[in-house]
């Protein structure tokens, strides 16, 4: 209950503040960046973090769903058109997924990664040359649909489900795989099952996200989607810690918030991002949150932690 | 007919490319199991070295190779000193995120010394410039050299990986880690020496590039480095004869592609050709099928 509370109250403070103009369009922007790599995060942290197969393709699951979304709400530029592009965009993103999941789940570790890398250039590459999609030049002027509040139902309906999925007796399995495939095979676990039902949900979150990503930004071309986006979505679930929901989404803020700060520097600012992912690499490696949750209940300890009361009759006394 | 022969001609020259880059993967990838992003951009700075030394220093091919290669092994040494070593026993998948964050660190600091603009190498002159027909066929003189020196390297690396105590000591760290250790072999200067040969090999790859197609820009790295890692997928991964086969099989295919009206397509069938091998023989074209020990 108190979780539902919690969340009411961020989405009330932030819709006050857009309404009374205090926050930006260019905050704006960004509180929509992060909400669409809170999704890619998380969605991959299921097949990477929880089930233990390491895909570097995400990029090509969201930019299915983003074309996907563009092209009917642009044929059809009404609210009902745009959920209708949203539901076929995760669609054609799980499909996708389905596809190329059952052949290349059975490789393992990096040889995963490569394939479904090499997947993500293929579709990148179709999707340059293809006439519906209007090759490198993109599609323009995508009906923008997404505020905050869609952002917020998608964003917090999908880490709802994903939280929920991986404490399920589904998700315990998938985590069962990434301890210990031979293991979790030998207690009866379908791994094969099990890894592609991990990839089609992680695929198609990445299609919402894409989804999302066409509806806002109203601009599309494929090179958007290239090896580098993998990468960032990646990097803020290594960074956030494999196997933690919580951690992806801390990361996701955070490395918003780190990118938008350096666009001031432009020259240096990928080369800060760099040195940044490198010592945090080599100085925790388990990422900041490890496979551990914060949970609302944290906060609440704090509250009636006595170095929290100590604090307080501290700042009283003054 | 003629076509298809200087196709051929033309495959072999990229090919030889793609050969000394997938070398120093596969090496990588057979005695520390990362796939080293940060290697195709060994090969853009050996590019950009050998571009100063041509252009600012007016040295020849030889010396500015001989340096290009100098430079490149010290910085691949120094990349695995300061980022890998420390994460040695850490997850694979945070050395690799490390590997990518040094790949961008190599790119984008390049971009900010030397700009984002193209550079272009200076025009070759005197005998680097001549070329040759057989029949309908032409062959230049700089694809000569490039082929000449990319064999020549190979089968250097061949003796040094056969023939010497530190390429034994190599096979055995990448046989089996802590049995060489076991044995008294010292695993990380064995590492350190893999980084040097693969950087090197890298180094020269980029100033033959250079000569080759004389343009370089800092992002160059990207895509002949996951064409190379491609190549050595396909030849089997960690078997360096195996990088040799798949870095000409590659460049032969996309040459190919593009020569016969695809070239739009020419990157997706080479990812289609890792894909397919992948689900075929993961193991690669000349790997051996190990199975997984409970």
């Amino acid at each position: 209950m108190r979780k539902f509370i919690a969340l009411g109250l961020v989405y009330a403070i932030v819709q006050i503040l857009i309404m009374t103009n205090l926050i930006s369009g260019y905050f704006q922007a960004t509180l929509v960046t992060i909400g669409i790599n809170i999704i890619l995060a998380v969605s991959l942290n299921l097949i990477t973090g929880f089930t233990g197969q390491f895909s570097l393709g995400h990029a090509g699951f969201m930019s299915v769903g983003a074309y996907v979304c563009a092209i009917v709400t642009m044929r059809m530029p009404t609210i009902p058109g745009f959920i209708l592009g949203v539901v076929l965009g995760a669609v054609a993103a799980a499909i996708l997924g389905f596809l190329v999941g059952l052949p290349t789940l059975r490789l393992r570790g990096d040889y995963l990664a490569i394939a479904t890398l090499g997947m993500s250039e293929i579709i990148r590459i179709i999707f340059l040359n293809l006439e519906i999609t209007n090759g490198a030049a993109g599609l323009i002027g995508i009906p923008q649909f997404i505020n905050w509040t869609w952002l917020f139902i998608f964003t917090v309906g999908i880490v709802l489900l994903l939280s929920n999925f991986v404490k399920s007796a589904h998700g315990r399995a998938c985590i069962s795989i990434r301890e210990d495939e031979i293991a979790a095979e030998s207690m009866g676990v379908d791994t094969i099952r099990y890894k592609v039902i991990a990839f089609i949900i992680g695929a198609a979150c990445a299609g919402i996200a894409g989804a999302i990503y066409a509806s806002y930004f109203y601009y599309l071309e494929p090179n958007l989607f290239g090896f580098l986006k993998s990468v960032d979505v990646l990097v803020i679930v290594v960074l956030g810690g494999l196997g933690s929901l919580s951690g992806s989404m801390l990361a996701a803020i955070l490395l918003a918030l780190i990118s938008t700060y350096l666009q001031s520097f432009p020259e240096i600012r990928m080369v800060l991002y760099s040195l940044i992912l490198i010592v945090i690499m080599i100085f925790r490696p388990q990422g900041l949150m490890g496979s551990r949750e914060i949970s609302l209940s944290v906060f609440s300890k704090l509250g009636n932690n006595k170095l929290w009361d100590r604090f307080k009759s501290q700042k009283g006394g003054h | 007919m003629d076509k298809l022969l200087q196709q051929i001609v033309n495959g072999i020259t990229l090919g030889s490319i793609y050969a000394l880059i997938a070398l120093g993967y596969t090496m990588v990838y057979g005695i520390i199991r990362l796939i080293n992003f940060a290697h195709c951009d060994i090969y853009m700075i050996g590019a950009y070295v050998g571009y100063f030394c041509m252009t600012f220093l007016k040295l020849g091919l030889v010396p500015s190779l001989l340096i290009a290669m100098l430079v490149c092994t010290i910085l691949g040494v120094l990349i695995e000193r300061i980022a890998y070593r420390p994460l040695r026993n850490a997850a694979r998948i945070s050395v690799l995120i490390t590997a990518i964050g040094v790949s961008l660190f190599l790119e984008y600091g390049t971009m900010f010394f030397v700009k984002a603009n193209v550079r272009t190498y200076p025009e070759v002159t005197g005998i680097l410039a001549q070329r040759f027909k057989v029949g309908n066929i032409v062959i230049s003189m700089q694809q000569i050299i490039l082929v000449g020196i990319t064999i020549l390297l190979m089968a250097l690396l061949q003796f040094i990986v056969k023939r010497t105590r530190l390429g034994k000591a190599m096979r055995a760290v990448s046989m089996d880690r802590d049995a060489a250790q076991l044995m008294g072999i010292d695993v990380n200067s064995t590492v350190s020496f893999t980084f040097a040969l693969g950087s090197a090999l890298a180094g020269a790859a980029g100033i033959l590039v250079g000569i080759y197609y004389n343009t370089i820009n800092p992002l160059m790295g990207v895509v002949p480095g996951l064409k190379a890692f491609i190549a050595a997928v396909f030849g089997g991964i960690g078997i360096i004869p195996g990088a040799m086969i798949g870095g000409y099989f590659i460049g032969a295919v996309e040459v190919m592609v593009s020569g016969y009206g695809g070239s739009m397509f020419r990157d997706a069938v080479v990812f289609g050709i890792l894909i397919l091998i992948l689900i075929i023989k993961p193991s690669g074209l000349l790997g051996k099928n190990t199975r997984e020990k409970v």
